[in-house]
Parts: C-alpha cells; structure tokens; sequence
C-alpha cells in the first residue's frame, strides 16, 4: 500500500497571555504554513469549530489564530477517553509585509485556510557574479 | 567634585526577585510534567476516539479534521464498530515553499469492540466541522426496562 496510514498526533496545550479566568483547556492547533510570492497560506486543523466561532487578528507582525467551541453538552456518562475537548490558540511572528485589507480566511470540514497577501510582490533579483 | 545625576543611581533590586524568579520556574516545570500525563497519547490507532453511554445508546465520537463525509466508511459487525477512511493531501502548487508540515495525510482504519449489544438497524452517524458523531441505539435487550412496582 503506497498511501501512508494517519497516526494519532499528541495535542500540545497553548498558553493564552496571561493565566485564564475560566478553567478552559486551549490547544495549539497542527499547522502548515507555506509561501508563494504572492502570498503565506496557514493551513490549521480545528475540528469542532465553527464559523463563528474563528477569531483571527494580526496585530504588530504576530498573527493570532483562535477558535472556540460551543460548549456543549456530555452525552451521558464518558467510558472512553482518548481525547480531550478544548478551545484552539497559536500564534505566529509573520516576517513578511503582509495587506492586512485582503487577508482571506475560510473554514471547511474543521479546517482552517488563512491566505495573507504580501504587501509588495517581492521581485525575483537577480545577483550576478563577476569574474574579478 | 563627584557629583550624583538623579538618574544615575542604581535602581533598587528586589533581593527576593532572584527568589520569585526561580520559584516560577518551578511551578513551569511541574506544570509540564502534570499535563502530560494527564491522559493524552493512550490511542495508539488513529482516530481518538471518546465514546459516552446514556441509558438507551453509546455516542462515538472523534476529530477528524479534513476527512469529506464521502471519504468516510463506517460499518458495524455484531458489537464490532469499524471506521475507515481517509485525509487526501492537497493538491501540491508549484513554486511553493513549506515552512511548517505538521497536518498529516493518509488512510485510516480502526475497529472497535463496543462495550454493548447495539441495534444495527438504527445508527446514525454526522460528520460536521470535522467532528464525527455516531450515536447507536442499545440492543432491546440491554436497554434498562422500567419495572412497575403494584402495592397489594
């Protein structure tokens, strides 16, 4: 079989800024992030989240990623315990200019997309070495 | 003739801040160590997987992040609940270049062995957000039954 079986990923906690008044767990979603010359793509996993519930912000070059779950309700008593529910928190230094006006989220199947557009298209620059 | 600026004194320390310091370290420290043996990593076939019983059915449930509700293959064999599926990778563009790959990709199977006979006829089964939910009806004959109790 050439596909690749799918492990079980341990879940790291994430620390909000200061300690939490509420008892809420947050974890530090998987991500991707990749780079085109045009934009970054951060691609990150946070099942049971819904639209509403996404709070993105990019303040000082530090994107905040956030996601909160509805609570909801334990269907009656718990016999197995393989996971643990919680809220989703990371947050990364962007080191590229990025146009915060078109920076595009979407969210499918518990999967977040964030597209940030670069400010200025880097140009591709082109160093040529003499023979001195 | 020395003189002292106002500035140029040297800022009071805290003796006790040194203490403080090391002291939240500490607390860091065996913070760490608590979480991780708080439960995680005991599913060792993806998926995790939770399951909650009420009085008239089991809830199965887990995270499948980026798994389509068509990829999903679900089937029941006397108490026997299987799952598999699979997480297609996206399509790679090129001229991109990855700084972080940690979101997996691939097929998964896993079958479970329920703690209960369940009514195979009436199991229903939601994929939204990511998030599976099975819920499975008990057998009739391990549903709890109210039994009437008549005074003489």
């Amino acid at each position: 079989m050439s596909e690749q079986e799918l492990k079980v990923q341990e879940k790291k906690t994430a620390r909000p800024g200061g300690e939490n008044t509420k008892n809420e767990t947050y974890f530090a979603p998987h991500v991707d992030i990749y780079e085109t010359d045009r934009e970054v793509t951060v691609i990150a996993d946070m099942p049971g989240v819904t639209v509403e519930g996404v709070d993105l912000a990019l303040e000082d070059n530090i994107l905040t990623i956030q996601g909160h779950r509805a609570p909801q309700a334990q269907p009656g008593r718990i016999i197995l315990e393989e996971y643990e529910i919680g809220h989703y928190l990371r947050r990364f230094t962007v080191a590229e200019s990025i146009d915060q006006e078109k920076i595009a989220a979407s969210l499918a199947d518990g999967v977040l997309t964030v597209r940030l557009p670069k400010a200025v298209p880097a140009q591709p620059r082109k160093i040529e070495v003499k023979l001195g | 003739m020395p003189y002292v600026r106002f500035i140029d004194r040297p800022t009071f320390r805290n003796p006790w801040a040194e203490f403080e310091r090391i002291r939240q370290g500490l607390d860091e420290l065996s913070r760490s160590y608590a979480e991780k043996s708080k439960g995680q990593g005991r599913a060792n076939v993806y998926p995790a997987l939770n399951i909650y019983e009420e009085a008239d059915r089991l809830v199965v449930t887990a995270e499948l992040p980026g798994v389509k509700a068509s990829d999903l293959d679900l089937s029941i064999e006397g108490d026997t609940l299987t799952l598999q599926g699979k997480r297609e990778r996206r399509q790679n563009e090129a001229g991109i270049s990855y700084h972080r790959r940690e979101i997996q990709s691939g097929g998964f199977s896993r079958a479970i062995a329920l703690p209960t006979k369940v009514d195979a006829e009436h199991v229903g089964a939601r994929l939204v957000d990511g998030m599976l939910t099975i819920t499975l009806m008990k057998a009739s004959a391990v549903t709890p039954r109210q039994i009437q109790v008549t005074a003489e």
